[in-house]
C-alpha cells in the first residue's frame, strides 16, 4: 500500500522530531527555563506505561477475552490515590539517599548490599528483555501492514540487515545514549528525554483517539451499532466479565499491574528518578487515571468492529488498529496510526533502556570492577569514563538483545501475553520494597532468598512454558512436570490448574516470595549499618530535613583523599563547586591537614551514590577511610540529636530574628523620640523666647507708666503699645495651641460643602484695608463657578489669609490671587513681588519659627507659626501646599480636593 | 554725660529702653539690628552697649566680639530672651560684662548699668 521510502521517511521523520524536541528542552533547560518541572509533564511521561501493548495489544486482548484488558489499566487507577502515601515516600527516599534506579533503591535499603543489587539488575534484564522485544515487534509488523504485504512471519525471516526493525532499534539505540547518558549523574533529571516521552505520550493518544472516532463514527454508527452488531455475531460473550474464576482473575491482574506501576523500571524511573517536585504527584493521581481512562475508551469499539467487519484470519486482533485505516484506504490515516504505534512503543524502549543501562553500569559493571583491587588502582582517574561508556554500551546491547529476541522468540507470542509475564517478573520486587519502607526488621538475607525464589518460580511457570511453545524444551515438561513429578507442573503446580497462566504464575511466586522475605527476616540479624538504612527508609518523613548532615558513619579519612575520590568521577570543576557547596552549608572549614569529619565522607558518599549507585559508592567510600562499627543506639542518637539540635537552631535563629526585628524598631523608635524630643525642646524654648519679647515690653512700658510725671501724651501712647503686646502674646499662644492640636492629630476640621468664590471673597474683603493701607495694587481672578467644594471654612479662611498678610510683608507693589479648579481639585495661588525667598531656605519655610531662628534675614512681624500652620490645614485636607519662584514674583500655591472621602461632610 | 548705644531688633522694646535711660539722663543712641550697631560704635564711641542678642544679619554675640577686639574699654550688657545656662556662658565668654534676662526690673536694670560705668 505504501512504499518502503515513504514509510521510513516518516519514521525517521518522527524520530527526528523527537532528537529536536529532546535538543530544545535540553537547551532551553540550559538557559534556566526547564519546561519539565510541571505536574502536566510528569503525569504524561508516567503515561509511559502505555506502549504498544496499549496501542495494539489491548485491542488484541479485547477481540478474545472482552473487558478483561481493562484489569492493567484498573490496577493503576485504583492505586493512584495511594500513591500520596507510597509513591511521594519512595520520591523522598529517593531523592534524600541519591538513589539512581530500582535495583539501587532495593540495594540501598538492604545496607547497600552489592549481590541484592546485581541480582535485582539481573531479574530487570531478564524480565524487561521480552518485553522491549515486544515494542519492536508492535514496530515491524505495523510497519509491515503499512507495506500491505499482509504475512507477519516473512519480515522476522529477513536477515537482519536488510530488516527496517534493525536499523530503527539502532536508531532509537542513539537518541537513548545522546539524551540518557549526557551526564554521569543518574540521578541527575533527563530534561530532553522526558519532554519527548511527554510529547509521545501525548501523540500516542491522539492517534489513537483520531483512529477511534474514525472506525467508531465513520465505520460504524456510533457505539450503539457497533455493539449490537457485535451482539448479533454472536459475540455477546466479551461484553462481560466471563468463567467461573473471573473474580478472581481481575483481582491479580489489577494487583499485577498495581505493582507494575510503582516498579517496572521505566515507571521507577519517571515517576521517581525523574520526579522535579514532591507535589506534582497531587496532579497525577487524577490526570494520569484519566489518561489510561482516554485511551481505553475507544478498545472495545475497536475490538469488535474489528471481528465484525474484518473476515477471520486476515488480519491479526492486535492489529485491528492500523488494520482500519488500510481497508477504508485511509492513507493518511494509517500513516499517523503507525506513528502512535511507533511513539508507544519507542517511548517504552527508551525509558527502560536508560533505567536499566543504569542499572547495569551501577549495579553490576561498578562492583564488578571495584571489588577487583587491581583494577581500581589502574582506573581510578578514569572511573568516570568507564562509567559513561558502560552505560552507553549496555544501552546498544539491550537494544540489540531485545532484537534478536524479537527475531528468536517474540514474533511468535501477541504483544500481551510476553508483557504480562514481564509484570510479573517484576511484582517479584514488591515484598522488598514495600517491606522495606514500612517495616524496619525486613532484612537483606530475606530480601534476596524472596526475590530468588520468587524469580525462580517465575521462570519455571511462566517463561518455561513459552521457551516450550518456542521449541527449545519439550512439550513432556509441561505435561508432566519437572522430572516427570505431576505436582510440579510448570502451569499447574501442586495441582492449581483453575487459574489462568498469568494469575497462576503471580500467585505461586509472589506468595512464596513474600512468605521468604518475612520468615527469614523475622529469623535474621540485621548488620548495624543495614539496620541504619531501614530506620531511615521506614522513617523517611521524620528523618529528611535533618539526614544531609545527620551521620550515620564514624571513622577517619584525609580530606585530599576524599578529594581525589570524587575529582575521579565529578572531575575538578565539580568537586570544587560541591565541596564549597558542602562548606557553605555546614560552615566547616576543609583543612587538607586534618582528618575529615564524618559529615563531609557522608555527603561525599552521596555524591558519589548518585553517580555510581549506593553499593558502589560504599565501596569506594570504604577504600579511603578507616571506617568504625557504629551501633544503631548510637545512630539513632546522633539522628535524634541533630533532629533536635537543627530544631533548636530553627528556634533560636527565628527567636535571634525577632530579637533583631524587636530591638531595629525599639531603636528606630527612640531615634524618632529622640529626635521628638529635639525638636519639642527647640518648640519650647523657641515659643518661651517669643514669648519674652512681648513680655519684655510690657513689663517695661507698665513700670514706666508707674511713674507718676509721665506727660499724658506718652501714657496713651505706652498704652496701647501695652494692649497691642498683649494681643500679640494672646495671637502667638492662639497659634502654639493651634499647632499642637494639629501636631497630635486632635485638630477636627469642620468640613462643609462651601463656594470657593464667596469664601475667597470675604477674605478679600478684610485684606483690602492693609493692602491699601500699604499703597499695594492687588488683583485677583475666582472659579466663576457655583461648584461646592468640602473644606473647613474657617480654617482655609485662615490660610488665605496668612499668605495672603505674608504676600504684603514682602510685596513692593503687586499680589496676585488666583483660584482654579481642575478634574479633582481646587488650586489657590498667592502671588507677590518680592525679593523672594532664598533657594536654601525654600525647604524650610513651612517649619515652625523658622523666622526666628533664622537669624540672616530681616525678621518681619508675625509669630513664625503661621505658614507652619497653614501646611497643617491644608494637609488635613489631604491637599499640598508649596512654594514657588516664577520670573521675579514669589507664588504660594496650595490645592484642595474636590471630595473628601474619610471625614464626614456637614451639611 | 554718659554715651550708651542700645541694640535691640524689637521696636517696643528699644522704644522702652531708650525712654528710660533718656529719663536718667544718658545720651542715648539706637540700633535696629548688628550691622547698624557695628557701624554706630566706631561713630560714637559709646561708654556701655547694651545688646540683644538674637537680631537679624549680625547677631549679638558678633558684636559683642567685635567691641571687645577693637574697643577694649566699651562696656557690653548682654539684655536678652535668651536665658540658657550655655547662652550666658558663652555669651561671658566674649569678654560681656554683664548678662542680663528679659524681661527686666526697670529700676533694677538701670543701677546695674550705672554701677557698672562708675
Amino acid at each position: 500500500m505504501f512504499s518502503n521510502a515513504l514509510i521510513i521517511s516518516f519514521t525517521f521523520g518522527y524520530l527526528a522530531l523527537l532528537f529536536a524536541i529532546a535538543w530544545f528542552s535540553e537547551r532551553s533547560a540550559s538557559n534556566g527555563r526547564r519546561l519539565s518541572n510541571h505536574p502536566a509533564i510528569y503525569a504524561l511521561t508516567l503515561a509511559v506505561y502505555c506502549t504498544a501493548w496499549t496501542y495494539y495489544g489491548s485491542v488484541g486482548r479485547a477481540a478474545t477475552n472482552g473487558l478483561e484488558f481493562l484489569t492493567i489499566y484498573i490496577g493503576p487507577s485504583l492505586i493512584a490515590p495511594l500513591w500520596w502515601i507510597v509513591m511521594r515516600k519512595i520520591i523522598r527516599i529517593s531523592k534524600v539517599q541519591r538513589i539512581s534506579s530500582i535495583a539501587d533503591f532495593i540495594s540501598s535499603r538492604y545496607g547497600k548490599n552489592i549481590t541484592l543489587g546485581g541480582v535485582v539488575t539481573i531479574v530487570c534484564l531478564l524480565g524487561i528483555l521480552p518485553y522491549t522485544s515486544i515494542q519492536i515487534k508492535g514496530i515491524a509488523s505495523s510497519f509491515q501492514i503499512l507495506q500491505g504485504s499482509g504475512v507477519t512471519e516473512t519480515l522476522a525471516n529477513l536477515p537482519f540487515y536488510q530488516d527496517t526493525a534493525f536499523y530503527l532499534a539502532l536508531g532509537l539505540a542513539f537518541f537513548t545514549v545522546l539524551f540518557g547518558t549526557r551526564n554521569i549523574e543518574a540521578t541527575a533529571q533527563h530534561e530532553g528525554m522526558v519532554m519527548a516521552v511527554a510529547f509521545e505520550s501525548i501523540f500516542k493518544l491522539i492517534a489513537f483517539l483520531i483512529v477511534g472516532v474514525f472506525v467508531t463514527y465513520f465505520v460504524f454508527d456510533g457505539f450503539t451499532d457497533i455493539f449490537s452488531k457485535a451482539a448479533a455475531e454472536g459475540l455477546n460473550h466479551l461484553f462481560v466479565m466471563q468463567g467461573e474464576n473471573s473474580a478472581s482473575e481481575w483481582f491479580w491482574m489489577s494487583v499485577l499491574s498495581m505493582m507494575a506501576i510503582l516498579f517496572l523500571p521505566r515507571q521507577f524511573q519517571m515517576g521517581v528518578i525523574e520526579n522535579t517536585n514532591e507535589r506534582h504527584v497531587d496532579t497525577a493521581m487524577w490526570l494520569f487515571p484519566l489518561y489510561l481512562l482516554l485511551i481505553n475508551v475507544f478498545v472495545l469499539p475497536i475490538a469488535f468492529g474489528g471481528l465484525v467487519h474484518f473476515p477471520i484470519g486476515n488480519y491479526e486482533a492486535d492489529t485491528f488498529v492500523l488494520a482500519f485505516p488500510i481497508a477504508f484506504d485511509q492513507k493518511w490515516l494509517a500513516i499517523l496510526v503507525y506513528l502512535g504505534g511507533f511513539s508507544a512503543a519507542t517511548g517504552m524502549i527508551i525509558v527502560s533502556t536508560i533505567a536499566l543501562s543504569t542499572m547495569v553500569s551501577n549495579n553490576l559493571v561498578m562492583p564488578l570492577l571495584l571489588i577487583n583491587d587491581r583494577f581500581q588502582k589502574k582506573y581510578q582517574h578514569r572511573l568516570g569514563l568507564v562509567l559513561i561508556w558502560s552505560r552507553r554500551v549496555a544501552i546498544f546491547l539491550i537494544i540489540l538483545a531485545a532484537y534478536l529476541y524479537y527475531k528468536q522468540i517474540a514474533g511468535q507470542f501477541s504483544l500481551v501475553s510476553i508483557g504480562l509475564i514481564s509484570f510479573v517478573g517484576i511484582a517479584q520486587f514488591a515484598p522488598a520494597i514495600i517491606g522495606g519502607i514500612y517495616w524496619k526488621k525486613g532484612a537483606r538475607t530475606g530480601a534476596l532468598v524472596g526475590i530468588l525464589a520468587g524469580f525462580s518460580l517465575w521462570f519455571f511457570t511462566l517463561v518455561v512454558p513459552t521457551m516450550v511453545t518456542a521449541d527449545y524444551i519439550s512439550e513432556k515438561l509441561l505435561n508432566e512436570g519437572l522430572f516427570g513429578f505431576g505436582f510440579l507442573k510448570p502451569q499447574a503446580l501442586l495441582g492449581f490448574a483453575d487459574l489462568s497462566y498469568i494469575s497462576h504464575g503471580l500467585f505461586f511466586s509472589l506468595t512464596i516470595n513474600t512468605i521468604l522475605y518475612v520468615v527469614i527476616s523475622l529469623f535474621s540479624q540485621q548488620t548495624s549499618k543495614e539496620h541504619n538504612q531501614a530506620v531511615i527508609f521506614v522513617d523517611i518523613f521524620r528523618y529528611s530535613e535533618s539526614l544531609d548532615t545527620a551521620i550515620v558513619w564514624k571513622g577517619q579519612a584525609y580530606v585530599p583523599d576524599i578529594r581525589a575520590l570524587l575529582i575521579n568521577f565529578l572531575g575538578v570543576s565539580k568537586t570544587q563547586d560541591a565541596l564549597q557547596d558542602f562548606v557553605k552549608h555546614t560552615g566547616k572549614e576543609l583543612d587538607d591537614n586534618i582528618f575529615a569529619d564524618s559529615e563531609l565522607v557522608n555527603y561525599s558518599e552521596l555524591l558519589l551514590s548518585g553517580i555510581i549507585g549506593s553499593a558502589s559508592a560504599r565501596i569506594i567510600v570504604a577504600s579511603v577511610v578507616k571506617e568504625e562499627e557504629i551501633s544503631m543506639e548510637e545512630v539513632l542518637g546522633i539522628l535524634k540529636e541533630t533532629r533536635e539540635l537543627k530544631s533548636l537552631n530553627d528556634q533560636l535563629e527565628i527567636n535571634s530574628k525577632e530579637l533583631q526585628i524587636a530591638s531595629e524598631k525599639l531603636k528606630s523608635l527612640n531615634e524618632s523620640l529622640q529626635i521628638n524630643d529635639m525638636l519639642k525642646d527647640e518648640f519650647i524654648s523657641t515659643v518661651t523666647h517669643e514669648m519674652r519679647t512681648p513680655i519684655t515690653s510690657i513689663r517695661a512700658f507698665s513700670e514706666i507708666l508707674l511713674d507718676q510725671d509721665l506727660p499724658e501724651a506718652d501714657r496713651a501712647k505706652f498704652l496701647e503699645i501695652i494692649i497691642q503686646e498683649t494681643k500679640r502674646m494672646s495671637r502667638l499662644i492662639d497659634q502654639v495651641l493651634d499647632l499642637e492640636r494639629f501636631d497630635s492629630g486632635r485638630q477636627e476640621l469642620n468640613l462643609e460643602n462651601s463656594n470657593v468664590d464667596s469664601l475667597i471673597l470675604e477674605v478679600i474683603d478684610s485684606m483690602n484695608h492693609i493692602f491699601q493701607e500699604k499703597g499695594l495694587h492687588f488683583e485677583y481672578n475666582l472659579i466663576n463657578s457655583t461648584v461646592l467644594i468640602p473644606m473647613d471654612q474657617d480654617r482655609i479662611k485662615q490660610v488665605l489669609i496668612n499668605l495672603l498678610s505674608n504676600a504684603s510683608k514682602f510685596a513692593k507693589s503687586n499680589i496676585n490671587l488666583k483660584a482654579k479648579k481642575t478634574e479633582n481639585h481646587l488650586l489657590i495661588s498667592v502671588w507677590d513681588d518680592g525679593k523672594g525667598i532664598p533657594e536654601e531656605e525654600v525647604p524650610y519655610i513651612f517649619d515652625k519659627f523658622f523666622q526666628a531662628k533664622n537669624q540672616t534675614s530681616k525678621k518681619p512681624l508675625g509669630s513664625g507659626l503661621g505658614l507652619a500652620i497653614s501646611k497643617k490645614i491644608v494637609e488635613y485636607h489631604h491637599g499640598t501646599i508649596e512654594v514657588r519662584r516664577i520670573l521675579d514674583r514669589t507664588c504660594f500655591e496650595f490645592t484642595l480636593p474636590l471630595v473628601q472621602s474619610k471625614m464626614k461632610i456637614i451639611n | 554725660m554718659n554715651k550708651i548705644l542700645i541694640v535691640d531688633d524689637e521696636p517696643n522694646i528699644l522704644l522702652s529702653l531708650e525712654y528710660l535711660f533718656k529719663k536718667e539722663g544718658f545720651k542715648v543712641f539706637i540700633a535696629r539690628d548688628g550691622e547698624e550697631a557695628l557701624d554706630l560704635i566706631s561713630e560714637i564711641e559709646p561708654e556701655l552697649v547694651l545688646l540683644d542678642i538674637m537680631m537679624p544679619k549680625v547677631d549679638g554675640y558678633e558684636v559683642c566680639k567685635h567691641i571687645k577686639e577693637q574697643h577694649t574699654k566699651i562696656k557690653v550688657v548682654f539684655l536678652t530672651a535668651k536665658s540658657k545656662q550655655q547662652d550666658i556662658q558663652k555669651g561671658l565668654d566674649l569678654g560681656a560684662d554683664l548678662y542680663l534676662t528679659k524681661p527686666f526690673g526697670n529700676k533694677e536694670l538701670v543701677s546695674k548699668v550705672k554701677n557698672l560705668l562708675n
